[in-house]
């Protein structure tokens, strides 16, 4: 069968996307899936960890999405919601897997001695980074790697983008407790980012990062 | 590997107020700690280095969302089946 050619431009508007969903047009959920499922699989994968999991957050997100969307009023933008719709599921999930750890597993506290390296110095802008994907996979790779307390704040707070507050409430901590794990996992991405640019110097000279040979 | 490499005075200073970098960062630090923060950043290079790096890394993270990578072809397949919605466009598998 040859595939489907939708015009996705035709709903390039948010509200023409939306007036489309609402009359059920198929073209119109195709067009929200495409834009969309991307970064709600991406995020859900960071939040639980397992591909077969954000594969059934994703599913779940889309199905409680059009259930909802009559009910949807327009008080933010569709992605927002959607993307709120996802974490939410990601979290369930997340407490349905773990119910007796749940958020409050304590992994917080810096061992004694551990202070961050100073002597890796490295200058790299955030654009550039952004599409480098070698990059991206180092960086998605130890988020994954993180404590599963760590990663879910360091996904909410630094990725999703979500305030302290909103973070603490989402995941029924104090915003105290966001933060020290905020800090702990930042920590451990840049020693890893670090170790990954390789931009060492050993004079401790804070500004001139070498380039790598 | 883990041996601090601060050559400050004092590593439990360093430890204190490296502690306190997040919320710099975040503008969440109240103003005299801020103003304290300061003073240890302007004498300890090691500590710069470490905020340095630490907000190039929120910046990073602050990005990585930025170009999600494309659905698996075979997982939009059933996410659109799921819906109830005419299949993607196929991609050579039959």
């Amino acid at each position: 069968m040859p595939g489907l050619i939708i015009n996705l431009s035709i709903y390039a508007d948010e509200a023409a996307l939306l007036a489309g969903l609402r009359r059920h047009d198929p073209d119109a959920c195709t067009c929200l899936v495409k834009r969309f499922a991307p970064l709600v699989y991406a995020r859900a994968l960071r939040l639980v960890g397992d591909p077969d999991d954000a594969e059934g957050v994703l599913q779940t997100t889309f199905i409680k999405t059009c259930d909802a969307l009559p009910n949807f009023d327009g008080a933010s933008s569709l992605g927002t919601w959607i993307y709120r719709i996802a974490t939410n599921e990601g979290l369930m999930l997340l407490r349905q897997r773990r119910p007796q750890v749940a958020f409050d597993a304590v992994a917080e506290l810096l061992p004694a001695d551990e202070l961050p390296q100073p002597n890796h110095s490295w200058t790299i802008d955030p654009g550039r980074a952004a599409l480098n994907g070698e990059l991206r996979d180092q960086l998605a790779q130890a988020i994954a790697a993180l404590p599963e307390p760590l990663r879910v704040v360091v996904t909410l707070r630094d990725i999703a983008e979500l305030s302290t507050e909103e973070t603490a409430a989402q995941l029924g901590i104090t915003p105290g407790a966001v933060k020290v794990r905020l800090h702990r996992a930042r920590l451990r991405l840049r020693d890893l980012l670090a170790g990954y640019l390789g931009f060492v110097t050993e004079d401790d000279d804070d500004q001139t990062a070498a380039p790598p040979p | 590997m883990t041996k601090p490499q601060h050559h400050h005075h004092s590593l439990e200073r360093c430890r204190t107020l490296i502690a306190q970098l997040n919320d710099y960062l975040d503008g969440d630090l109240p103003p005299d700690l801020c103003a304290e923060l300061e003073a240890h950043l302007a004498g300890c290079p090691d500590c710069r280095v470490v905020l340095g790096t630490l907000n190039q890394t929120v910046q990073i993270l602050h990005t990585l969302d930025a170009v999600p990578p494309p659905l698996p072809a075979d997982l939009e397949a059933r996410l659109l089946a799921r819906l109830a919605l005419p299949s993607a466009p196929a991609r050579g598998k039959p």
